[in-house]
């Protein structure tokens, strides 16, 4: 299984840069709201984590139509599901290599990016932890969507749309804790549990429901 | 060991591909499956690597003593189909040593596999850079690398030039007397002695 992480690591840096790009991405969604905003540094900083939250989902979403696609294009993906190993493993070291490589340089990037929309220190370090608790979520519910849409042409939309109502309750309490973390009445500790609870439940539950989905689709 | 298949069919959809082919096969013997385009020797492959639901029949894979071999047949099968299942932005050397760790029981170093197919001056190199009949015959070392009872290929020849159909036959011969089973589909003959063949369609 370690080989299988390796390999994903590898292939993410070579196949051009699957990394940068999600930063890049979030570096535009981020930057284009002040413009849209306007200069009002003390609204700015109130949207911030929204801002943050968002551009993180979009950018989590970037590469995982390539997730079973191209394993299923050069034939990979029949080896891979021949094996003994519990399939459910395999898609969950897929996907945990996809946040290593695509939700991990985001929450890496946040300090940069909090700066840029007026966030405080405290602020930064919230969204950061909210982030790194709760972006792996979003890589788990994506293998579910990329091995639905394994076998269509263009499928990278339909991930976008089917993934993106399933983590809409991670974006709540992930905002919902950062605003805790900075608003005094406010609780930060019960939605940061409730996006730890929502990563652990999919950790389990998304890799599962692929596996299933991928032994279906066979052809 | 013994690969028993019986009354196999399977559908596509609807449509039924292929159906009732039954067959049996000890260790050390071979099946080509033949048959016109479109007749369903692909399918049939799939259905005993485990990759197609069979809508009928059974497949057994018996060890010497007649006892049923645990989990799934598809774990003891090294399957090489239309596509190499490689990487192209990996080196030869990563993609085989991806497949031998993750297949488990290793058997032929990388470098002793990428020798029995005349490729070992290509160890270093980006799988993309090879051409077709060398990345088939990088697919065909992966079946060396990994210790499987029992080899489903596809059309294994595709691409290969006469010397290297004949090195790989000689592969197949090896294989053969190593008390492996071996289902092909290919309209060339291997020439193994203990060579079955099943006509499909027709």
């Amino acid at each position: 299984m370690f080989a299988l992480l390796k390999r994903e690591v590898l292939l993410s840096i070579r196949a051009g840069g699957g990394t940068l790009t999600g930063v890049l991405f979030f570096l535009a969604v981020v930057s284009v709201f002040p413009f849209a905003v306007g200069p009002d540094t003390k609204l700015l900083s109130h949207l911030a984590p929204a801002i943050l939250w968002i551009g993180a989902l979009l950018a989590s979403l970037l590469g995982l139509d390539k997730l079973f696609a191209q394993e299923r294009e050069d034939g990979s993906l029949d080896l891979l599901v021949m094996q003994s190993h519990p399939l459910s493993i395999t898609i969950f070291i897929k996907a945990f290599a996809h946040w290593l490589m695509t939700g991990l340089p985001l929450v890496l990037a946040t300090p940069l990016f909090g700066i840029m929309l007026n966030l405080s220190p405290l602020g930064i370090g919230a969204t950061m932890i909210t982030l790194l608790a709760g972006t792996p979520a979003i890589s788990f519910i994506g293998a579910v969507g990329a091995a639905v849409s394994v076998k269509l042409p263009r499928g990278g939309m339909l991930i976008s749309i089917l993934v993106l109502p399933l983590v809409i309750p991670i974006l709540i309490f992930g905002v919902a804790a950062i605003t805790g973390a900075l608003e005094d009445p406010a609780p930060f500790t019960a939605p940061f549990l409730f996006v730890c609870a929502i990563t652990l439940f999919t950790s389990v539950l998304g890799p599962l429901a692929a596996s299933i989905m991928l032994r279906h689709s066979a052809d | 060991m013994k690969l028993i298949v019986e009354n196999l069919s399977i559908h596509r959809a609807t449509q039924e591909i292929v159906s009732d082919i039954s067959f049996e096969l000890s260790s050390g013997e071979a099946l080509i499956v033949t048959g016109e385009n479109g007749s369903g020797k692909s399918t049939t492959l799939r259905g005993i690597a485990g990759l197609m639901p069979l809508n009928t029949g059974s497949i057994k894979l018996l060890d010497e003593k007649g006892k049923q071999f645990e989990g799934e047949i598809r774990e003891y099968c090294h399957y090489l189909g239309h596509q190499n299942g490689m990487k192209p932005s990996l080196t030869v050397r990563e993609n085989l040593d991806f497949w031998q760790k993750f297949c488990g029981d290793p058997d032929l170093t990388i470098e002793e596999a990428l020798d029995e197919v005349d490729l070992a001056h290509t160890i270093d190199l980006p799988f993309s850079y090879l051409s077709a009949g060398m990345k088939r015959r990088v697919s065909i070392a992966r079946l060396l690398v990994s210790d499987r009872p029992v080899w489903i290929v596809d059309e294994p020849t595709a691409g290969l030039d006469a010397q290297s159909v004949r090195m790989f036959t000689g592969l197949c011969h090896a294989f053969c007397e190593g008390g492996g089973i071996l289902i092909a589909a290919t309209h060339l003959p291997l020439g193994i002695e203990t060579e079955k063949t099943l006509e499909i369609g027709g």
